[in-house]
């Protein structure tokens, strides 16, 4: 909501006292006062102001990048070069960026590395729930995980000297709760700027071939084990003694939860949450008559639990759909199913005289089958439109209208897609359906920004991070180097000409582009003042 | 920061509609309340806020918090800038809790220009805490532009007066 920057912060006169800081903003502003020299990212609820935050941060160059499989990369290449660097995306994001995080586990890095990846419980702008925490063993690689704002702010401090120590990229995971709550938090100041160290060539390091590969794994599966006991010993994880009665094992926001409802309860908190501090669990474990695992999602700490041999009552299956409230954790102590239902909200909308509107109104009058992607556009699916029948993932409109058309090819599918969804990936798809003689329709519903998030730049508006101007890429350019002939642009007020394109564009022989380009309501003025 | 048992924590539940200032106004109490020397926890659902949805914001302040969110039931002030979404969250409401419906219905015959009441509310808001005038003031003056701040603090007094004078 208030978008003011770190730069700010410093400025202002709270600076050296406390701050309102939301989880985001404190990740950014702790990682600075750790040196952070390089920050990438794109943008996705609940990870967007990281980013923004740091945004002409002194010392740190950050940029929005194309997608999060480039973030990653420029930022893992910042890291070998020597750099502190940062990566940071919504969950979703990080399975783009799943293929280089696999391998930079095995090269390790130089400067230090901190992938920060925002969960989303309770989808409050997403289109699943996944777990995360998944990635850390998956990967091999550690990962830590604040509680609050001011867990946030201290612990991605340690993120970086964990990731140096131990020569690896560390995930950093929170959730919605952390992102987006905000604490009162005591802040203590940038000691040191930004360091970059020399880069060593090293090839049996950097360059991930079978053998060079061999030798790193081996050398990961003994970096777990040095990690597994820094978990013992890390002030990260720690015991808060209480009653012997009852006691809990706990990570992330759902710790907050425990400690409102059982404030005299032990409590061992886990924010080295893996690789697993097996002794501490196992003494925490004997301490306590009752032991409770609290987790949010998925069962990853109940399943270690079981397998070290401790009895424990974990959460009932119920409580592995949606977001943990703190009025849960009674229920999940008696072993209660969840009983809530989602609440319903009212359904949003999109914005009056939007652009997309007059392109869904002239699809839904048309009867089309449309395959769409993720934006605001989105809520075409929803009434009163009703004209959306498909929403996966980033690109995938451009991808699965390919597939729809090899199944019925009936003049009657459309893809469609957002300008900034299009650049990030849209543009391989739609490479992908000429170069296999695909036909039919793609538009672009281009109104210039990343407008869902909250009106970031991307290429093709051709402003940087900051709102600096920058390079533009020209849509109907890359639609015609792909191999579109028939690329048109209009603006989508203009609905006799629309309608009269897509009948062409869905009997055509040969694939259409339409780009339907009229700048966001919301953002326009901006651009102005820009 | 720990919690401590039986230590009073203040929980107030903004909420209303995309772009009625529902933010703006938690914003705003946060840093009172951070002036006036509290330990501040928020936390706002805001996911899709811009296109009309529903919006709401948790605040917590006390000598410690835990949970950002308020627990069910436990909402001591429900400030709601719309009817409808007052309703919504009345279940979440303390037995001794406090409805701000009333004062929107007064406010919608007091303000001239109903993009002020989230402040009003906060004027209304202010004479049920412990946080001293000035710290709102000054929390105003830090959130708002400087050419509606002014503004804004006479409407703030207009929240106060409303309460003052169903008092007397």
């Amino acid at each position: 909501m208030h978008r003011f920057r770190l730069t700010d912060a410093i400025a202002g006169c709270a600076y050296g006292g406390k701050l309102l800081l939301s989880g985001n903003e404190a990740i950014a502003l702790g990682a600075w006062e750790a040196g952070l020299a390089v920050a990438t990212g794109y943008p996705g609820t609940p990870s967007t102001e990281i980013l923004e935050f740091l945004c002409g941060a002194e010392g740190v160059k950050s940029q929005w990048s194309v997608n999060e499989k480039v973030a990653y990369e420029v930022a893992f290449g910042a890291a070998v070069g020597g750099a502190r660097s940062l990566y940071a995306s919504k969950h979703v994001g990080l399975n783009v960026a799943m293929d280089p995080l696999m391998t930079s586990v095995y090269a390790g890095v130089n400067g230090g590395m901190v992938v920060v990846v925002a969960d989303d419980p309770g989808l409050h702008s997403s289109q699943n729930e996944q777990d995360t925490r998944w990635v850390a063993p998956y990967a091999k690689a550690p990962m830590i995980e604040p509680s609050s704002p001011s867990e946030a702010y201290a612990f991605v401090k340690e993120a970086f000297a964990i990731s140096e120590r131990f020569d690896t990229p560390v995930l950093f995971r929170i959730t919605t709760r952390v992102a987006h709550s905000e604490e009162s938090v005591k802040i203590k100041g940038r000691s040191v700027g930004p360091k970059i160290m020399p880069f060593k060539k090293d090839i049996s390091k950097y360059v991930m071939i079978p053998d060079n590969s061999y030798r790193r794994h081996v050398g990961i599966e003994k970096r777990l084990l040095r990690m597994a006991a820094f978990a013992n010993t890390t002030k990260l994880n720690r015991i808060e003694p209480g009653s012997d009665k009852l006691g809990f094992i706990v990570s992330s926001a759902a710790y907050q939860y425990v400690k409102e409802s059982y404030p005299d309860a032990s409590v061992l908190k886990l924010g080295f949450s893996w690789p697993f501090c097996d002794e501490k669990i196992t003494g925490f474990a004997k301490s306590v008559r009752k032991l409770v695992v609290v987790e949010e999602l998925d069962p990853l700490i109940e399943e270690h639990v079981r397998a070290l041999g401790i009895k424990a009552r974990s959460k009932h299956n119920s409580y592995r759909i949606g977001e943990l409230k703190p009025e849960h954790i009674s229920d999940i102590v008696s072993g209660k199913p969840k009983t809530e239902v989602r609440q319903k909200t009212n359904i949003p909308q999109l914005c009056s005289a939007c652009p997309h509107g007059f392109v869904f109104t002239v699809m839904s009058q048309l009867d089309l089958t449309v395959t769409g992607d993720i934006g605001c556009y989105t809520l075409g699916a929803l009434p009163p439109y009703k004209t959306m029948h498909t929403n996966l993932c980033m690109g995938a409109g451009i991808t699965m209208h390919e597939g729809m058309r090899l199944a019925h090819d009936d003049n009657k599918t459309v893809g469609i897609i957002g300008d900034s969804t299009f650049v990030h990936s849209g543009i391989t798809g739609l490479i992908n359906t000429v170069y296999n003689k695909g036909r039919g329709l793609i538009i672009i519903l281009d109104n210039s920004i990343t407008a869902m998030t909250g009106g970031q730049g991307h290429p093709g508006s051709g402003i940087d991070i900051c709102g600096k101007p920058t390079e533009t890429l020209s849509l109907e350019a890359i639609c015609r180097a792909s191999g579109v002939k028939n690329v048109d642009v209009v603006r989508p007020q203009d609905q006799d000409r629309l309608r009269e394109l897509i009948l062409r564009g869905l009997s055509d022989a040969e694939l259409s582009v339409i780009i339907a380009r009229s700048p966001c309501v919301l953002f326009t003025k901006r651009e102005k003042v820009l | 920061m720990k919690p401590v048992a039986n230590e009073f924590v203040h929980n107030i539940l903004f909420c209303g509609c995309g772009g009625q200032g529902v933010l703006t106004a938690a914003e705003i109490c946060g840093r009172a309340a951070i002036k006036a020397g509290f330990h501040v926890k928020m936390s706002a659902v805001h996911g899709m806020a811009q296109r009309g949805g529903s919006v709401e914001s948790h605040r917590r302040f006390g000598k410690a918090v835990a949970s950002p969110m308020i627990p069910c039931g436990k909402v001591h002030w429900l400030v709601c800038m719309d009817e409808t979404e007052g309703l919504r969250h009345f279940s979440q409401l303390d037995k001794k809790g406090i409805d701000f419906t009333p004062f929107l219905k007064m406010a919608g015959s007091l303000l001239s220009d109903k993009r002020t009441l989230n402040i009003f509310m906060l004027g209304v808001l202010s004479t049920m805490l412990s946080i001293k005038e000035k710290f709102w003031i000054e929390a105003i003056r830090e959130v708002l532009p400087e050419k509606i701040a002014l503004i804004n603090e006479k409407v703030f007094g207009d929240g106060v007066k409303t309460v003052e004078s169903l008092r007397s």
